[in-house]
């Protein structure tokens, strides 16, 4: 019996060294749902993708792709399992030495024995669906940023995987592909059947398109629901991180001895 | 950068390279190692064999036939054995003598085959019955003086 | 004056700190790249099944080098050719310009400038390379693919350098042949028939040009090994590319000098 949840974090702490980044996460994600990790930088958002994808083990609990536990997998499992993942880097991470074609090709010719009129249609396809056939000639470098990043979706498409996961797609793009971007996600994760984790501080655009939202503050889980309870919660950090108030939960200031002291006042010169 | 461009450049550079040794080994140096299986050994005995190293070349008449191939010491009789290879197109006769020579006035040492006349050839591994040891020029100085120092003094 | 005392031990005490510190974290190191280099060779079947991978990969190590070394090789020997003679000419000896060219250029000059010359050229543009597809993600992208990166980028890239350097020497020693030979006989006037001669009944094929062919594969792995661990050990930085690259030439030129030093006692020790 097949779980509906593709993704399950149970208890997961993780740090480097003595320095705690996760403290206690319980995350699950079902089948053909946009989920979207929100939180402050640095406060271990891209820690959990990386979790999930196998390239860092938790220090404690279980994090369990369909079932498996990701940790405990070895390399062929682990590579096996990334076949059926894809992921979506912040700039995009083409291989510059590729063109476009060649970058979505990838994965079709490394781990395929498709012929290469298969894989050209596949990789036409692909880049159709986000947008691009025309650009498969192109080189990375001679993308704009919002390209370059719909040209890795396509790339993280190519197998058809039952997972995508995304790090700050939004990050960093103007008004119109900030639309596109969004667009695309909710429309291949439909289409297509996936599931996709999104892992962004861009609240605006993410509530538009996402099904279910986890805050993460401190190493773990402050709040979560679907966009309307969010939008209408009155937790303090939630509320600060959707109307992008200027201090609250987290603080304007950083940690300082008292002004008065710093400026030397009320103190007796020498 | 269009694969068979790439392609044909890396092979010019391999091609190119390959060239350049075999340059190297004709052209430059010379496969001067004469081989076992076209030279045959024979041994003399010298007592002294001055600046003589392995490889000097064996010559007769002043062309090249041979290397020496290694120089031991004999501690039975206390003399140098020096081991060579002769090319196996040149027969030398029993009675050949050698002779430890230096090129040009303090050039490197080479061994010098003076053929003899009898009719039996040498056969590999053969002993030279007859060896010249290598001029050292101290001996010369010390017998030329001891040599002055006769005449001079009064009978 | 107690307090001039304190000061000198604390600076004392904190050089030998950072001493210690770096001792450590170089011998840390040094194991990390051991290990790196083991897994490089253990993944190494991809490089060879897939050779069309490494042979894009000498193209930009080695066709891309063919210049400088070229020039170099030739501009070497115009100069041994050039103080040769001086030198030779004050023993009445300038018949063996030949030989001289040939045997500086062959045992040494070859194998060694050209080492650093590659090491300058292509050692610097592999850690560069891999430095940024590191900091760009490339290769988290390629692991998270299910495409082991070591195999896929770094493996090929190590035969090809370990592939040109013995190529590339024996171009610049053949230059520099041809680079004395311009200089000693068609410009000064040495005699040609004494030129080839004498430097053929002196270089020997094993002693000399095989030994030289061992001495710039040594180099090669040395090099590209030390290449290709500073970029993928690289701070994901602007700053940390850069210093990884200047890493590279210093350390691997420092190798190459180093190693010549060892393989030449270990290799001309026999000829007294």
């Amino acid at each position: 019996m097949q779980s509906d949840n593709l993704v399950e974090i149970a208890g997961v702490a993780f740090g480097y060294g003595a320095r705690p980044i996760l403290k206690g996460i319980n995350l699950t994600a079902r089948r053909g749902q946009v989920v979207a990790i929100m939180g402050s930088s640095g406060c271990g958002k891209t820690t959990l993708l990386r979790l999930i994808g196998g390239q860092i083990k938790p220090g404690q609990g279980s994090v369990r792709v369909a079932g498996e536990s990701v940790a405990d997998l070895d390399q062929a499992g682990l590579y096996r399992l990334r076949r059926k993942m894809g992921m979506l880097f912040q700039f995009g991470a083409l291989f510059t030495d590729m063109s476009v074609f060649d970058n979505v090709a990838f994965q079709l010719r490394e781990h395929t024995d498709l012929p290469e009129d298969a894989i050209r249609d596949l990789v036409l396809m692909k880049l159709n669906a986000v947008g691009l056939r025309g650009a498969a000639r192109l080189m990375p470098a001679e993308l704009s940023g919002g390209m370059a990043r719909r040209v890795a979706l396509a790339r993280a498409i190519a197998l058809d995987p039952m997972l995508v996961m995304y790090d700050e797609p939004f990050a960093g793009l103007d008004p119109i592909s900030l639309g596109v971007t969004g667009n695309l996600i909710r429309r291949l994760t439909d289409t297509l059947g996936l599931t996709s984790l999104l892992v962004t501080h861009d609240v605006q655009e993410s509530l538009k398109i996402v099904d279910y939202v986890y805050f993460v503050s401190e190493g773990v889980v402050v709040a979560e629901g679907t966009a309307n309870e969010i939008r209408a919660s009155d937790l303090p950090y939630v509320h600060q991180f959707v109307h992008g108030e200027a201090d609250g939960p987290v603080p304007f200031h950083y940690p300082a001895p008292a002004y008065a002291d710093d400026l030397g006042l009320g103190q007796k010169r020498a | 950068m269009n694969k068979t461009v790439l392609d044909l450049w890396v092979g010019l550079f391999v091609v190119a390279g390959i060239a350049a040794l075999l340059f190297l080994a004709l052209k430059v140096g010379s496969m001067n190692t004469v081989n076992a299986t076209d030279s045959y050994e024979i041994v003399a005995r010298f007592e002294n064999i001055g600046g003589l190293k392995a490889r000097a070349p064996v010559k007769s008449a002043g062309v090249v036939i041979g290397r020496v191939d290694r120089i031991q010491f004999d501690t039975g009789v206390y003399e140098a054995k020096v081991t060579m290879r002769v090319d196996k197109r040149y027969p030398f006769p029993k009675d050949t003598s050698a002779a430890i020579l230096t090129s040009g006035l303090l050039g490197e040492q080479y061994i010098g085959l003076a053929a003899g006349g009898d009719s039996a050839m040498l056969k590999n591994g053969d002993t030279l019955k007859i060896t010249q040891d290598a001029v050292v020029l101290e001996n010369l100085i010390g017998q030329f003086l001891y040599g002055k120092a006769q005449e001079g003094s009064p009978q | 004056m107690p307090t001039i005392w304190a000061w000198g031990r604390n600076v004392l005490k904190r050089a030998l700190e950072n001493l210690g510190n770096s001792t450590v974290q170089g011998v840390w190191r040094m194991g990390f790249a051991t290990r790196f280099f083991l897994a490089v060779l253990m993944h190494s079947g991809t490089a060879f099944r897939r050779f069309g991978l490494t042979i894009r990969e000498m193209y930009f190590t080695g066709v891309l080098s063919l210049i400088i070394i070229l020039v170099s090789g030739l501009f070497v020997g115009m100069v041994l050719g050039l103080q040769g003679y001086e030198t030779l000419q004050t023993y009445g000896s300038e018949e063996a310009l030949g030989v001289l060219v040939a045997l500086s250029l062959v045992r040494e000059l070859g194998p060694v400038v050209a080492a650093l010359l590659f090491a300058s050229r292509a050692g610097s543009a592999i850690t560069a390379e891999i430095g940024l597809m590191k900091a760009t993600e490339q290769l988290s992208a390629m692991e998270m693919m299910a495409v082991d990166p070591i195999a896929r980028v770094v493996a090929p890239r190590f035969w090809a350098g370990v592939i040109s350097m013995p190529l590339l020497a024996a171009l610049f020693s053949a230059m520099g042949v041809l680079g004395g030979y311009l200089v000693g006989v068609q410009l000064i006037g040495v005699d040609e028939g004494s030129f080839w001669s004498q430097m053929q009944s002196a270089v020997d094929f094993e002693q000399d040009i095989l030994n030289g062919v061992i001495k710039s594969v040594v180099f090669g792995v040395a090099i590209t090994a030390i290449a290709l661990f500073e970029g993928y050990d690289a701070p994901p930085t602007a700053e940390g590319v850069s210093g990884a690259t200047t890493r590279t030439v210093v350390t691997s030129s420092l190798a190459v000098l180093a190693l010549d030093f060892v393989l030449t006692a270990f290799m001309f020790r026999g000829l007294n």
